[in-house]
């Protein structure tokens, strides 16, 4: 039986697997049965210093090729979360805690708090691309990014992820500036920004108008990011996009992703998703001789068409 | 987007849109409704199938908005959404506080239309909040009214003619929709009892379709794995009658 273990700047996951932010993390109930239904890890709805609404609805719009989203980054705050934090750890389950802010000092002050709660490994959000002052408007050039992720390294311990956009021209230059900012790894993609026009109404379905696209239509742009930016930077990758299925993880793993995260094939799967992919990876490692998920980590830059 | 066939005053406070379409859904099930420019919020199904409908109580920003929507007028609606009831047995109790008819009705109708016996004990504040009175004993249920004020039927809460019913008759199983207090209430009537049973429960609603963990409750959402919970598991509900989510994920009073 192959082994579906991974090791990630330190951590120990039973798999590759972890459920992305935003998708049922807001309470630690869900994030602990989530962990439960299979996710190797879970990473927290993105939380701010104090406590945000988010946009009012409509806040999704259902499409046959994914979600296009802009929940506008409801959240309790930290103060509140930490409880939710240390909830989850109290389970056993490895959280990494997903922070936002609206400098660098704030989002630095947020990730000391969210690693002080008990957070295995923080992640910036760098590239939330709905919501205002906050997300892409403080990672969208690698000098902020830079600037950003050395802030925060300097307030925690425990291991920074930098969450990227892929809303530039080039994210390979944002993962350089992550890697010299001090990041342990990065973290791609975050949703596409979007919009979704009613012809009836007239009118964005979306209430903030623009949204960010998940699901399936990113999954071969996540897939060349990941490609990109292993060829880039040294620190370990994070793919996340459209995966729904163990095959659509081994792209990404392929391409040069450590591990990966799960968002909107939650909707589509279910919780149940993360053991099914699992399985799938398994039964391939069984079928092409691989014995540790490590082994296929970049495996498709070695053998170039 | 779907166009309004039909929009009815059922009480001063509480209004049915009905729709040309028909929607294949389950009693029990819920739509959510965008009404352009101002909001979308989730609303149960109150007649399903053919011309299916809603109904509704104008409470916010949003309702107010729908309820001025006239004939021909285009609403948004995403859905149908969750899981509904399932009817069992061959007598059963339905009990229904205010709005909590609107998903309940449709119940009756499937109920009775099975050959179910149906007994629905139907409160309101007042007999001018009274709705679907008339088309729950048209459909065959015998109808049970109570009243806060007592303006009709037993004066006080639809819980306390419940518990009076289910002591004179055995129910195979019983549902309940209405305030949160109710039905908890009715919980425990059917936990002491032994009897089966099935409630709609609420919570603020943003997705619907089970990403946002805005509507959770214990780990379980009422969008996904509601909104209609057995009594085994409103049982191990920690929060019910007690807490719910506020729009920012913080737990609150209810
Ligand atoms: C599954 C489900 C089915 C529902 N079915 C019905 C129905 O058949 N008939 C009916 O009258 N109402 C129903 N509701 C409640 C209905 O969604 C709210 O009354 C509506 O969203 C209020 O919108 P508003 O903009 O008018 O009010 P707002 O200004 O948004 O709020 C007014 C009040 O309603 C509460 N509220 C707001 N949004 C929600 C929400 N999403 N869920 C619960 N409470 C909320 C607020 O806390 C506040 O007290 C249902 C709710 C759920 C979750
Ligand atoms: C409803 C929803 C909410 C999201 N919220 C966040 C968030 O708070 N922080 C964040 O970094 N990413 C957020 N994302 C982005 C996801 O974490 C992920 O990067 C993206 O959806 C692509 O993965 P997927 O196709 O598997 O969903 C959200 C996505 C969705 C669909």
């Amino acid at each position: 039986m192959a082994d579906l273990g991974v090791d990630l700047c330190g951590l120990r996951l039973r798999n590759p697997t972890m459920l992305a932010s935003g998708v049922l993390d807001e309470t630690a109930a869900t994030m602990v049965e989530v962990a439960r239904a299979g996710a190797g890890a879970v990473v927290t709805k993105s939380v701010g210093m104090s406590p945000r609404e988010g946009h009012a609805n409509p806040c999704v719009v259902e499409l046959d090729v994914g979600l296009l989203n802009a929940m506008g980054l409801p959240n309790p705050g930290i103060e509140y979360f930490s409880e939710e934090v240390k909830a989850v750890k109290r389970e056993g389950v490895t959280v990494i805690g997903s922070v936002i802010g609206g400098s660098e000092d704030e989002l630095a002050a947020v990730a000391a708090l969210m690693a002080a709660a008990g957070a295995d490994a923080v992640e910036l959000n760098l590239s939330c691309p709905h919501a205002k002052g906050l997300g892409t408007e403080i990672g969208s050039t690698p000098e902020d990014v830079e600037r950003v992720c050395r802030a925060s390294k300097e307030r925690v311990k425990v291991p920074l992820f930098a969450k990227l956009t892929p809303n530039t021209s080039s994210i390979s230059n944002l993962a350089r500036a992550a890697e010299r900012g001090g990041a342990d790894a990065v973290v791609a993609i975050n949703t596409l920004k979007g919009m979704a026009i009613s012809p009836e109404a007239r009118m964005p379905i979306l209430a903030n108008r623009f949204g960010g696209l998940s699901g399936p239509a990113i999954r071969p742009i996540g897939v060349r990011c990941v490609y990109e930016i292993h060829d880039a930077v040294e620190i370990p990758v994070i793919g996340v996009g459209g995966i729904s299925t163990g095959r659509d993880a081994l792209e990404y793993i392929m391409a040069g992703a450590t591990a990966v995260q799960v968002g909107t094939a939650v909707w589509t799967r279910g919780p149940g998703v993360f053991k099914s992919i699992c399985d799938d990876i398994s039964r391939f490692m069984d079928e092409y001789g691989y014995s540790k998920v490590d082994d296929m980590v970049g495996a498709a830059h070695d053998t170039r068409p | 987007m779907l166009r309004v066939a039909e929009h009815r005053d059922e009480t001063p406070w509480t209004k049915t849109m009905r729709f040309k379409d028909a929607v294949d859904a389950r009693p029990g099930q819920f739509v959510m409704v965008w009404v352009p420019g101002v909001d979308e919020f989730p609303m149960s199904i109150s007649y399903v199938g053919d011309r299916f409908g809603i109904t509704y109580q104008i409470v916010g920003d949003g309702t107010k908005a729908l309820s001025k929507a006239a004939e021909g007028d285009i609403v948004g609606i995403r859905g149908p959404f969750g899981r509904g009831f399932s009817i069992t047995g061959k007598r059963i109790l339905v009990v229904a506080g205010g709005a909590g008819i609107a998903p309940t009705a449709p119940l009756v109708d499937a109920a009775t239309k099975k050959g179910v016996a149906v007994r629905l004990v139907l409160g309101a504040k007042s007999s001018a909040e009274l709705v679907f009175e008339s088309r729950c004993a048209a459909a065959g249920a015998e109808v049970h009214v109570s009243t806060d004020d007592g303006s009709k039927g037993q004066k006080g809460f639809a819980t306390g003619l419940a518990s009076s019913l289910i002591e004179k008759e055995r129910y195979d199983s019983v549902y309940a929709c209405g305030p949160e207090r109710m039905i908890t209430a009715m919980a425990d009537i059917c936990r002491k009892r032994g009897l089966p049973m099935q409630a709609s429960v609420e919570r603020i609603m943003k997705c619907g379709i089970g990403v946002c963990d805005s509507c959770a409750l214990d780990g379980k959402h009422v969008c996904t794995d509601g909104p209609v919970f057995d009594l085994e598991q409103l049982e191990k509900f920690s929060e019910l009658g007690k807490t719910r989510l506020d729009r920012t994920g913080r737990k609150t009073g209810i």
